[in-house]
C-alpha cells in the first residue's frame, strides 16, 4: 500500500515574526525553517509505522515549494520516507496546495494520503479536507489513533471532550494530530541515505489561488495584569465595564 | 589542487603566529552544510526529548542503568560510531562534523561527559592505533554502544604527571599474556564499562604501553562512585586492577608507546573539550537572556539595565571568539587530514598526524573554550540573582558541571606551559621561523616608529592591530628565551604571560577573519552586529595583552632594556578608541530580540 504524506514547511516557534511591504508579505529573511510538526510527528511517522507493520508499500511525501524547501524535504526523507515529490510553486493558499496535491495523486495509486491537522503558522486547516473533496474520497479529522484493516481504515478522533471511532473505506485523506504516533529523531543512517533518496520535481498544474492576501497585522500586545483591592469591588465592576467593557 | 587548496593544506600548526591567514582559508560555522545541520539537529532533538527530562534523576546516581541506556539510544541514533570508519560499523564522518555534534552534545551536562568519554578517550585510541584484527573486534559493538567504553590513565600519584604512573604490566613465562596490577583514579564511566584503555609500564619500561582490557578477562575491581561538584550523573570511579590477565595480542600499537598514545588521544580531546564548552556555553546564554527578559525589577525587564546587558553582550563575545577559533582550528585538521590522506598515508595515521600538528591549537582552545564557559555560567548565576543560587534553577547544576573542564583533559595550567613549550620546540626545531620575525621586531624597536597611513577602509586597524599583536607576543618571548634560556621552563608565571598573549590574539585574529568573510558572504550592513563584536574583542584583547606582556617584561628586563621593551609593548598593543558600551548595546539588543544566543 502507498501512502502519500503532505508535508508543509513552517517558520520555527522561536522565528520571530515581521512582515515587508507594506505589511503585505511575511518577511521570511533569517527565518529558520522546519517541518510543520503534526506532519512530522504524526503523520509521516504513522506512515511509517503503517510500511513497517505491513511490509509492503511506499511512503512518499509531498509539498508545493521551491528548491529551498528541499531541506526540510530531506528533513523527512532522513526521518524515513522513500521518496519526495515537490510541486515546484510558491504555496499562494490552501486551495492552490490542496489542487497541486490532488491532481499529482491522481496520477498515482495511493490508498491513504496523511496531511498534519494544520500548520502552526496560518493554522487554516484546511489542505486535507480540500484534498479529499478535489479527489472525491472520504476525509477524518483531526485523527489521534489510525490503523488500517485490510482496505479501510479505523480512526479515533477526539473532539469536544468525546472519542470518535470511526471507520471509513480507503482510498481515504486522513489529518493527523497529537496521539498518533511519536516524534522520531532521523538517526544518522537516514540522514545519509537521505542525500540519495529520489526528489522529483514536478511544475505545478495551472489553478487560480481563491486567497489574496490584503495585509498582516500583530495581535495587540498582552495589556498588562491590575490588581484591585478585595475590599474594592465598585472598583472591579467599573473597570471590567469601563475599560474591559464586558459587563 | 587549486591554489587555495594548496594554500590552505600547507599552512603548520603554530604557524598563524608568523604568517598572515587570509579570511577565504578559515572556516566558519556559518558555513555547516544541510547534512551537518541535520546530525546536529538530531544531537539537539535528542538533549530535548531524551537527556534533559532525566538529568536530575541520572544526578541522584540512584538508577545506575540510566546513562548507560542513554548511550544505548545514543548508539541507536549512530551518535556512538559518527568518527568510526564505516568499515567498522560507523559512519566516517569527517573531523569538523564530529565537532559539530560534540558542540551540540556539550550542552548535555552529565550525560555530555559520558558520551564523549566513550566515543573519544575510550574509543579513539582503538580506531587510531588499533591494528586490523583490534579494529574489526572491537569497534563494532562500540559503535552501537553494546560495549561502553573508558580510559584509565590517571592514578591516586600521577595525574598532571601521566607518565610517572605505577600501574605495572608483567609479561607471562609464555609470553601470551601480560599480567596487570595497579590502582586508576577518576576513570570516567568506568561503573559500566566494559572496555578499559588502560595504560601501564611493562615490567621496568620508561614509558607507559596502552593495553585494550575487557572488564570480562577478569581482575577488574571498582571503587564505588565518587562525590562529585558537578557532573554528579557521570560515573567516575577508581579501578583496581588485580592480576588482571590481559592476551600480549591486546597491547595498543607497540611496547613503549603508550604515552605517545595518552598525548595525542588527548590533543584530540582537548579540541573537543572546546567544542563541547562552546555548545554549553550557548546554552547557558540562551537560558540567561531569556530569564533577564522576564524578570522584573523596578517595573521593567532587567535586560533593559546596561549592568545586565553588558553581561548578556560579554557572553556572546566571548563564545563567538571560542568557537570561531574552535572551528577554524578544526578546519586546519582537518584539510591537514585530507592532505596527508591524498599523499596515501592511512586514515588512522592521516588522522593523528593531522592532530599532531596542531597540538598548540588544541591545547589554546582546550584552556579558551573550558575559561569561557566558566565565565559564562558564571555571569549566568549573576543574572538570576538568588535564584541562580538556588538549587532548583538551573544554573546551579550549570555552574557545577561547567567546573571540571579546567582540570581534565590535562588541567589549564599544564595546557598554558604545553602552548609556550610545542611553540618554542618548533621553534628551534626549525619547523616554524620564530627566530627571524623576534629579530626584526627587536629592529623594530630600535628604529624610528614608522606609523604609517591610517586607512580607513574596514577591517584595516584590525589587521593591523593583528600584526601589532603578533610583535607584541614575538618581542615578549623572543626577549624571555633569550633572557632566561635553560630557566625559562621554570619561569611559569612567564610562561602563564605568553601562553594567555597566544591564545587571546588566536582569538582576536579567528574573529576578525570569520567577521571578514561574513561581509564577503553577507555584505557589511547584514554583518555589523559581527563587526561589533569583533571591535568589542580588539579592544579588550589589545588591554589583555598590554598587562600580560607587562608582567612578564619586568620581570626579566631591567633598566633601558625594560623602558624600551615597554615602550614597544605599549605600541604593539594599541588598538584605535572603541566605543564598547555602545556596542554592547547593540549586540545585547539582538541577542534580546532573539531570546536566546543568536550569533
Ligand atoms: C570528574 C573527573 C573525571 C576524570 N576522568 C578521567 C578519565 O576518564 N581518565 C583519566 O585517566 N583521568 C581522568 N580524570 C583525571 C584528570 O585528568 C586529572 O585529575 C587531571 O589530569 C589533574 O591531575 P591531578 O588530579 O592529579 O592534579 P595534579 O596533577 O595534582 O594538579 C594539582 C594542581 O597542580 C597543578 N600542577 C600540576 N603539575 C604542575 C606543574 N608541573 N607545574 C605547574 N602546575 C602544576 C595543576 O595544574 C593543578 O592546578 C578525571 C578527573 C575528574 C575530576
Amino acid at each position: 500500500m502507498n501512502i502519500l504524506v503532505c508535508i508543509s514547511k513552517v517558520p520555527d516557534t522561536t522565528s520571530k515574526i515581521a512582515f515587508t511591504d507594506n505589511n503585505t508579505r511575511f518577511d521570511s529573511s533569517n527565518v529558520q525553517y522546519i517541518v510543520n510538526p503534526s506532519d512530522e510527528w504524526y503523520a509521516l511517522v504513522r506512515a511509517l509505522e503503517l510500511k513497517e507493520q505491513l511490509g509492503t508499500g511506499k511512503v512518499s511525501i509531498i509539498t508545493v515549494g521551491l528548491a529551498e524547501d528541499d531541506a526540510i524535504i530531506r528533513k523527512a526523507l532522513a526521518i524515513g520516507a522513500d521518496d519526495a515529490i515537490r510541486i515546484n510553486a510558491l504555496p499562494a493558499d490552501s486551495f492552490f496546495v490542496a489542487s497541486q496535491i490532488a491532481e499529482y495523486a491522481k496520477t498515482q495509486d495511493y490508498k491513504l494520503v496523511l496531511t498534519g491537522k494544520e500548520t502552526i503558522d496560518y493554522n487554516n486547516a484546511e489542505v486535507g479536507g480540500m484534498v479529499a473533496e478535489l479527489l472525491g474520497w472520504e476525509f477524518i479529522t483531526p485523527a489521534n489513533k489510525l490503523d488500517v484493516e485490510s482496505d479501510k481504515v479505523r480512526v479515533e478522533s477526539e473532539l469536544g471532550g468525546e472519542i470518535l471511532v470511526l471507520e471509513a473505506p480507503m482510498p481515504v485523506v486522513i489529518s493527523a494530530a497529537k496521539g498518533m504516533a511519536d516524534q522520531r529523531i532521523p538517526n544518522m543512517r537516514g540522514i545519509m541515505a537521505a542525500r540519495t533518496k529520489p526528489i522529483t520535481v514536478v511544475e505545478p498544474f495551472n489553478v487560480a489561488p481563491l486567497v489574496a492576501i490584503q495585509k498582516f497585522e500583530m495581535p495587540p500586545a498582552k495589556a498588562g495584569v491590575k490588581l484591585v483591592d478585595p475590599e474594592n469591588m465598585e472598583e472591579l465592576v467599573r473597570l471590567l465595564h469601563d475599560e474591559a467593557k464586558v459587563i | 589542487m587549486d591554489t587555495m587548496e594548496a594554500k590552505k593544506t600547507a599552512l603548520k600548526g603554530g604557524e598563524w603566529l608568523i604568517k598572515e591567514t587570509s579570511y577565504q582559508d578559515v572556516f566558519i560555522p556559518e558555513e555547516f552544510d544541510e547534512e551537518q545541520r541535520m546530525i546536529a539537529q538530531t544531537c539537539n532533538d535528542f538533549l530535548q526529548n531524551e537527556v534533559y527530562p532525566l538529568v536530575e534523576r541520572l544526578d541522584s546516581m540512584q538508577e545506575p542503568e540510566l546513562m548507560p541506556s542513554l548511550l544505548d539510544k545514543s548508539g541507536e541514533l549512530g551518535l556512538l560510531g559518527l568518527n568510526i570508519p564505516e568499515q567498522y560499523g560507523g559512519f566516517g564522518k569527517d573531523f569538523i562534523t564530529g565537532m559539530l555534534a560534540t558542540e551540540v552534545l556539550g550542552a548535555g551536562h552529565s550525560y555530555a561527559v559520558a558520551i564523549s568519554a566513550h566515543t573519544g578517550i575510550g574509543t579513539l585510541p582503538i580506531v587510531l592505533y588499533g591494528n586490523d584484527e583490534q579494529k574489526a573486534k572491537y569497534l563494532p559493538k562500540l559503535a552501537t554502544g553494546e560495549w561502553k567504553a573508558s580510559y584509565c590513565l590517571t592514578e591516586p600519584g600521577s595525574g598532571s604527571d601521566a607518565n610517572s604512573g605505577k600501574t605495572k604490566a608483567m609479561p607471562t613465562s609464555d609470553g601470551k599474556h601480560y599480567i596487570i596490577n595497579g590502582q586508576k583514579m577518576w576513570i570516567t564511566n568506568a561503573g559500566f564499562a566494559d572496555i578499559f584503555i588502560v595504560f601501564a609500564k611493562v615490567e621496568d619500561d620508561e614509558n607507559l604501553s596502552a593495553f585494550i582490557v575487557e572488564k570480562s578477562f577478569g581482575g577488574v575491581r571498582l571503587n564505588a562512585e565518587e562525590k562529585k561538584m558537578g557532573i554528579k550523573g557521570s560515573s567516575t570511579r577508581q579501578v583496581f586492577f588485580e592480576d588482571c590477565k590481559v592476551p600480549a595480542e591486546n597491547m595498543l600499537s607497540t611496547r613503549g608507546n603508550g604515552f605517545k598514545i595518552a598525548v595525542n588521544i588527548l590533543n584530540i580531546g582537548r579540541i573537543k573539550l572546546s567544542a563541547a564548552a562552546v555548545g554549553a556555553s550557548k546554552k547557558v546564554a540562551s537560558v540567561a537572556i531569556n530569564y533577564s527578559n522576564e524578570r522584573i525589577q523596578f517595573g521593567r525587564s532587567i535586560s533593559k539595565y546596561g549592568a545586565i546587558r553588558h553581561k548578556l553582550a560579554e557572553m556572546a563575545i566571548r563564545i563567538f571568539g571560542a568557537e570561531s577559533a574552535t572551528y577554524r582550528a578544526s578546519q586546519n585538521i582537518e584539510d591537514r587530514i585530507h592532505a596527508y590522506s591524498t599523499e596515501g598515508m592511512d586514515a588512522a595515521q592521516a588522522e593523528l598526524k593531522g592532530v599532531e600538528q596542531f597540538a598548540i591549537e588544541c591545547a589554546m582552545m582546550k584552556v579558551e573554550g573550558s575559561e569561557v564557559l566558566d565565565f559564562v555560567v558564571d555571569e549566568g548565576v549573576q543574572v538570576y540573582g538568588g535564584m541562580g543560587y538556588s538549587a532548583e534553577a538551573p544554573m546551579d547544576r550549570a555552574y557545577r558541571d561547567a567546573r571540571i573542564n579546567r582540570i581534565f583533559e590535562g588541567t589549564n595550567e599544564i595546557n598554558r606551559m604545553l602552548t609556550v613549550d610545542m611553540i618554542l620546540k618548533r621553534a628551534m626545531k626549525g619547523e616554524i621561523d620564530l627566530m627571524g620575525p623576534a629579530q626584526a621586531v627587536v629592529n623594530e624597536l630600535m628604529a624610528i616608529p614608522d606609523f604609517g597611513d591610517e586607512s580607513n577602509e574596514l577591517f584595516a586597524a584590525e589587521k593591523k592591530a593583528i600584526t601589532q599583536f603578533k610583535k607584541a607576543i614575538l618581542l615578549v618571548a623572543g626577549a624571555a628565551v633569550q633572557k632566561l634560556m635553560m630557566q625559562l621552563a621554570k619561569e611559569q608565571e612567564v610562561l602563564m604571560n605568553i601562553a594567555d598573549m597566544a591564545i587571546k590574539t588566536y582569538i582576536a585574529e579567528s574573529v576578525m577573519l570569520r567577521a571578514e568573510k561574513l561581509v564577503a558572504l553577507r555584505g557589511e550592513a547584514a554583518a555589523q552586529i559581527y563587526i561589533d563584536i569583533m571591535r568589542v574583542t580588539f579592544n579588550d584583547v589589545a588591554d589583555k595583552l598590554w598587562v600580560s606582556g607587562k608582567n612578564a617584561i619586568n620581570s626579566f628586563a631591567e633598566g633601558d632594556e625594560q623602558k624600551m621593551m615597554i615602550i614597544g609593548l605599549k605600541r604593539f598593543t594599541k588598538f584605535e578608541p572603541v566605543n564598547t558600551k555602545e556596542a554592547r548595546q547593540r549586540i545585547a539588543q539582538k541577542l534580546i530580540e532573539e531570546n536566546r544566543y543568536c550569533f
